[in-house]
């Protein structure tokens, strides 16, 4: 969906410039929430305010919401029904396939070194052993991050 | 009822870095343990959250919501989720621009990302709790790999070697998986 964007508000509308859209996507990562509604609505914002904000990210969420809505009621009607079932059985294993996948390339992607490794040995020991919040490990391994950039400054620009 | 949805569902889009997946375990934790929906049925939701078009994190927030209240439960789920980050962006913004390579946000990401990775291991590991096998989870009984539904594990590792071998797109191997278990019914496997 990136691309897209890109080449409506870079190429076709000249809307921000190429650099700017980098920019823009780069925050949009950086800040909760999926990267494309985020990033409409920082394009919305930066073109027409906070109008512009709510009436983008209105029609980035829009189509997907009517859609799953017309998906959702006819779902419900034929959930029970043999062959939906049968069908879903071997859906949901692909997406067992898809799920591993988006976990490997995460983990190439984000651990880097030893250091990562351990937090996500402790988050999947408090995760799976101790129930805690997923909540509470994002902020916690948050705060230790921000804990050894203050204390290690040096040590962690070299980690990156 | 609903503000409770639209609450849980605000606190999750408040916190949901790292991709839809990273939702799983925390709608999970929320919708499923509260009985608002069971394993299997939010396990479907996420196999139609993926095959449908949009943001993965919004197509399940929609879905979770109409299952669980109906049509305003989805419109409190999907503002719910998408709220946070309208609000963030309208709000300090201008911040995150001024400060995008700053240390303390590198250390911030550099300490997160290990987490959303487990996060979104527990969300395989709950996928395949509810799927890989013939019977329910928590109903294990006796020997274990008896209770392994062999055919869903291939179907799993068929799309994983679809995906990184092949390069065949995500849908396609969605409809195989249903297509295989429909094909192995029809002939009365």
């Amino acid at each position: 969906m990136i691309p897209l964007i890109e080449r409506e508000v870079v190429d076709t509308h000249h809307w921000v410039s190429r650099e700017e859209i980098l920019d823009i996507l780069a925050v949009a990562q950086s800040l909760p929430g999926a990267i494309a509604i985020n990033s409409s609505t920082l394009i919305g914002y930066k073109m027409a305010g906070k109008t512009g904000a709510l009436i983008s990210t209105l029609g980035m969420v829009l189509p997907s919401f009517l859609i799953i809505l017309i998906i959702a009621m006819v779902f419900s009607a034929f959930q029970e029904n043999e062959w939906v079932r049968t069908a879903f059985v071997g859906i949901r294993a692909a997406v067992v396939g898809l799920i591993v996948i988006a976990g490997y390339n995460m983990f190439k992607a984000a651990v880097k070194d030893k250091i990562g490794i351990g937090i996500l040995v402790v988050t999947l020991f408090l995760l799976f052993l101790l129930d805690v919040h997923p909540i509470l490990l994002l902020i916690g391994g948050a705060g230790f991050g921000i804990l050894l950039y203050i204390l290690f400054p040096e040590k962690g620009r070299g980690s990156r | 009822m609903i503000i409770e949805l639209f609450s849980i569902f605000f606190k999750i889009g408040l916190f949901s870095f790292g991709g839809g997946y990273a939702m799983i375990p925390m709608i999970r934790n929320e919708i499923v343990s509260r009985g608002w929906l069971t394993a299997e049925g939010f396990a479907n939701i996420v196999g139609i959250a993926e095959m449908t078009p949009g943001p993965i994190a919004i197509n399940m927030a929609t879905f979770v919501g109409f299952k669980t209240i109906g049509f305003f439960g989805s419109v409190a789920a999907t503002l719910g989720v998408v709220m946070p980050s309208v609000l963030l962006i309208l709000l300090i913004s201008k911040i995150f621009f001024k400060y995008q390579s700053h240390p303390i946000k590198q250390g911030l990401f550099y300490g997160m990302r290990p987490v959303i990775v487990g996060l979104i291991l527990s969300a395989a590991y709950f996928m395949a709790e509810t799927s890989l096998f013939i019977v329910k989870p928590g109903e294990w009984t006796g020997n274990f790999l008896s209770q392994v539904d062999w055919v869903s594990v291939g179907i799993a590792l068929l799309t994983v070697v679809g995906i990184r071998k092949y390069k065949l797109h995500p849908i396609l191997l969605l409809g195989v998986g249903g297509a295989i278990r429909i094909g192995l019914k029809f002939v009365g496997v």
